[in-house]
């Protein structure tokens, strides 16, 4: 629990820290929510939390594929794909407003987008194909994919149909993705920690040799993962076209799989595979949100953005650094330094 | 007068951190001489190598190089004043041509521009001098590891090596490869360069050494004339023979009971090309059956074909009465078949993990991820291995890399006892360990085979193999060449005079 809580130390600071800078720009009603004339929570924080849903969804799945070692860089082709399936499923029915048709849109959408994700996780775990390049191909041939779904158009939704609810809507005054994003989140911590998938899925992404070993089965546990990862991606892509009312194959959730490894990496879990931390990603997510808040509210404009981004990043990155944080720190205790660790080296030869 | 050797150390020192790794060791190389160092595992022969070409300093003791005291500060360093090293792994660009490989940071220049031709032609050359005839404008990659093995001896001496040190340079070749490889180091040696030869294949050394130096625990045992030294001296120098007959003291005859149980384990003509000759092995219940040889003899490749670590291409193997088919570490996890690995930290452990997350492993592997094994029986199996294994800290959210060799292994044998296998496989399970901890994993193996569980320990400590088995599996150059049983006159001096006769009967 130590190490847990020493790895969230610093996005929660970044996060703390980012929020103090836009109360004192824009007054206290940043965190504090408002509740609109139609009895739904609002304001400022609400609305970055309600924006990064899609984005949390689809790092959560990335934290999961990164704890084995792999990455999934086909995500946001995969919200296409399910915003494509959902959208044009709706429009080429008659009644769009039908309960039973909207439901049976998003099934459909989220067993092609699991489908897909298990797809991912057979290429890496039964081929070997290194996880960079079997999701590369999804990730140009998947928006592909979404396009000859839509026949090329952008289908768009009527703001009747129930779907819209899924993205627009709200529950006991919170905004229906909030709940999805943390229903998932919750969800999947329990799935990782209540069970043994977790532990598995650490074992496997440390040490791959010794899980063999141990005789576990990696290759349905990395599929499941990925499978998990698709889903997420495919949920994602629901919220986002339900907000939308309309799915756009060759934009929709475009890059969003490089803010979902931004999001993981700040949220403290390792590109090497290993101990993982679903709520630092989340942590990460809302940093990322929050962030572009921020540029609009100190009064710079938007076009500072992707630097303000890359910067965060960057000190995160760098304070997450052992080496980086020695460095910085040596000037400031002066200790005696520690004898080479030549020993280790001694044993292996 | 000019010392004949051009390089000469003289009681070197080196201490690792509480550790003494070398203690007053010499070694003298002279040129157009192959001169061998000996010693097993731990003997101190690597680092005395690094010590040499400047990658660890030393704290003690002196280097000369043409009588002049010197002290590099690294291996460049070291290859500038003529000493150049090629090592086990080829460290070499797989997809540059040979050429490339052969002259990378030495390429003739046109200006600012690369003479390939001049480039290939001066490859060409540096390869006729070493007898070998390669097209070097493919890609190194091409060719075997042996080949490529040539082409790093071929680059170190172009650079005008005086002293080239080979270490292990033939563990990966097959046997017309090291042909090959020790005429070239003959031919270098004719041409007066002086060499030095790790190697564990004492049929090489033999075939190409003028000279050894035998090192045990990190001190110097002596310097020979080959030709003075027989196999067997050598292997007593290695091994230390009055050691072992201290040991034969200890021994307890206690341990050794005659085990009549059923065979529990029946490999007949197991084997893997490259790996282990086919061989066959019977463990039976409540037998401790040891594998000695050795390093690289095939007492690990031995115990992994039964483990289902490695698949085997040969034979059979039944377990338990029943033929054993799709060997896998899974499926012999669940005929009972337990295998704790030679390499703890690659192969065993997750440092990332807990302590108690690994030992718990295996059991929650075979029970697979939905069903977790509840907290509450968890935390009761982890504290009560932790005590009874005496693991220290005896703190079960501890990460396990953080833990000391010793109580590493503990870990990993608790793993697999959590599970009460029918078959434990010990590879290698107190090397590098302390020696609380080693007399606590030597205890553990005589409980455990007592209680009817079968052991099949692998270990290069003859004594350690001599006092704990019931029966002794000898291995040399691959091939299971003797079982002996251990009968109470049995030492470790049995077990090397079988390995120096090769299985003939001594």
């Amino acid at each position: 629990m130590n190490a847990y809580a020493k790895r969230l130390l610093w996005p929660v600071l970044i996060l703390l820290a980012l929020i103090a800078v836009n109360i004192v720009a824009t007054g206290v009603d940043f965190i504090v929510p408002s509740v609109n004339d139609d009895g739904r929570l609002g304001g400022a924080f609400v609305n970055i939390l309600r924006r990064s849903a899609p984005l949390l969804l689809i790092a959560l799945g990335m934290t999961l594929v990164i704890a084995t070692k792999g990455i999934d860089l086909s995500v946001g082709a995969v919200y296409a794909i399910g915003a494509a399936i959902a959208c044009q499923t709706i429009i080429d029915a008659p009644d769009q407003t039908a309960g039973g048709l909207v439901l049976a849109a998003v099934a459909l959408a989220l067993a092609a987008t699991a489908a897909i994700g298990a797809w991912n996780g057979v290429m890496v775990a039964h081929f070997g194909i290194q996880p960079i390049v079997a999701t590369l191909v999804l990730m140009i041939a998947g928006r592909g994919i979404a396009q000859l779904v839509t026949g090329g158009q952008i289908p768009k939704v009527q703001d009747a149909s129930p779907f819209t609810e899924l993205g627009r809507g709200a529950f006991l005054t919170v905004p229906i993705p909030i709940w999805i994003a943390a229903l998932v989140l919750t969800a999947l911590a329990l799935l990782t920690r209540r069970t043994a998938l977790g532990m598995l899925l650490e074992s496997v992404g440390g040490n791959p040799e010794a899980s063999r070993l141990a005789g576990i089965r990696s290759r349905g546990i990395t599929v499941l993962v990925y499978l998990v990862c698709g889903l997420c991606a495919g949920l994602a892509g629901l919220i986002g076209a339900a907000n939308l009312g309309s799915a756009d194959a060759n934009n929709g959730g475009l890059w969003i799989e490089l803010d979902a490894i931004l999001a993981v990496v700040i949220g403290g879990t390792a590109l090497l595979g290993g101990r993982f931390f679903l709520l630092g990603t989340a942590i990460g997510v809302v940093i990322i949100g929050t962030l572009e808040d921020t540029i609009i509210n100190v009064g710079l404009s938007s076009q500072w953005q992707f630097t303000a981004k890359a910067v965060v990043v960057f000190a995160v990155a760098l304070l997450q650094s052992p080496e980086f944080r020695g460095w910085v720190l040596r000037p400031l205790r002066r200790r005696p330094e520690a004898p080479a660790p030549a020993q280790a080296e001694e044993a292996a030869s | 007068m000019p010392d004949a050797a051009p390089v000469r150390m003289t009681g070197i020192v080196k201490d690792f951190t509480g550790v003494r790794a070398l203690d007053g060791v010499d070694l003298a190389l002279r040129p157009g001489e192959i001169h061998a160092v000996m010693g097993e595992n731990g003997a101190g022969k690597s680092t005395l190598i690094k010590v040499l070409t400047g990658v660890h300093g030393h704290d003690a003791g002196e280097i000369l190089l043409d009588g002049e005291p010197v002290r590099f500060s690294g291996p460049k360093a070291a290859q500038a004043a003529g000493i150049s090293t090629v090592y086990q792994e080829v460290n070499l660009t797989e997809n540059l041509s040979v050429a490339e490989n052969l002259l990378a940071g030495r390429e003739p220049r046109l200006g600012p521009f690369i003479n390939f031709r001049a480039m290939r032609r001066r490859a060409t050359e540096l390869l006729d001098g070493i007898g070998v005839d390669l097209n070097v404008a493919a890609p190194l990659g091409a060719y075997s590891i042996a080949v490529q093995q040539l082409v790093a001896i071929a680059r170190a001496v172009d650079i005008e090596a005086k002293v080239l040190i080979l270490d292990e340079p033939t563990s990966s070749l097959d046997r017309d490869e090291v042909e090959v490889l020790l005429g070239v180091m003959r031919r270098l040696a004719a041409d007066g360069t002086a060499l030095v030869f790790i190697s564990h294949f004492l049929d090489q050394v033999y075939a190409v050494a003028d000279r050894m130096t035998v090192l045990r625990n990190g001190a110097l045992v002596g310097e020979w004339a080959t030709a003075d030294l027989p196999q067997n001296a050598l292997i007593g120098h290695m091994l230390g023979r009055e050691a072992a007959a201290l040991e034969q003291i200890e021994r307890t005859a206690a341990a050794h009971h005659v085990a009549d149980g059923e065979p529990l384990v029946e490999a007949v003509g197991l084997g893997r090309k490259g790996s282990i000759a086919p061989y066959d092995l019977t463990v039976r219940r409540g037998e401790v059956v040891g594998l000695a040889g050795l390093l690289g003899s095939g007492r690990t490749e031995t115990a992994r074909l039964i483990a289902g670590a490695d698949r085997a291409d040969s034979g059979s193997l039944r377990f338990a009465g029943r033929r054993v088919g799709g060997h896998n570490p899974r499926t012999a996890a669940a005929r009972g078949i337990a295998f704790c690995p030679e390499n703890r930290k690659t192969e065993g452990l997750v440092g990332d993990l807990t302590v108690a997350e690994n030992m718990i492993l295996a059991m929650q592997a075979s029970r697979g991820w939905a069903r977790s094994v509840p907290p509450a029986r968890r935390d009761k199996l982890v504290a009560a291995f932790i005590d009874k294994l005496g693991i220290r800290p005896a703190d079960p959210d501890m990460p396990v890399r953080n833990l000391s060799g010793g109580n590493q292994q503990k870990v990993l044998l608790a793993r697999w006892m959590l599970v009460e296998p029918k078959l434990l496989i010990l590879d290698e399970p107190t090397r590098g360990i302390d020696v609380g901890a080693k007399a606590d994993i030597q205890r553990l193996v005589a409980e455990l085979s007592a209680d009817g569980m079968a052991v099949l320990f692998v270990s290069a400590e003859l004594d350690e193999v001599t006092r704990l088995s019931d029966r002794i599996a000898v291995l040399r150059d691959r091939e299971l060449i003797a079982v002996l049983e251990a009968e109470a006159d049995l030492t470790s001096e049995h077990i090397v005079d079988t390995i120096v006769a090769g299985g003939r009967e001594p």
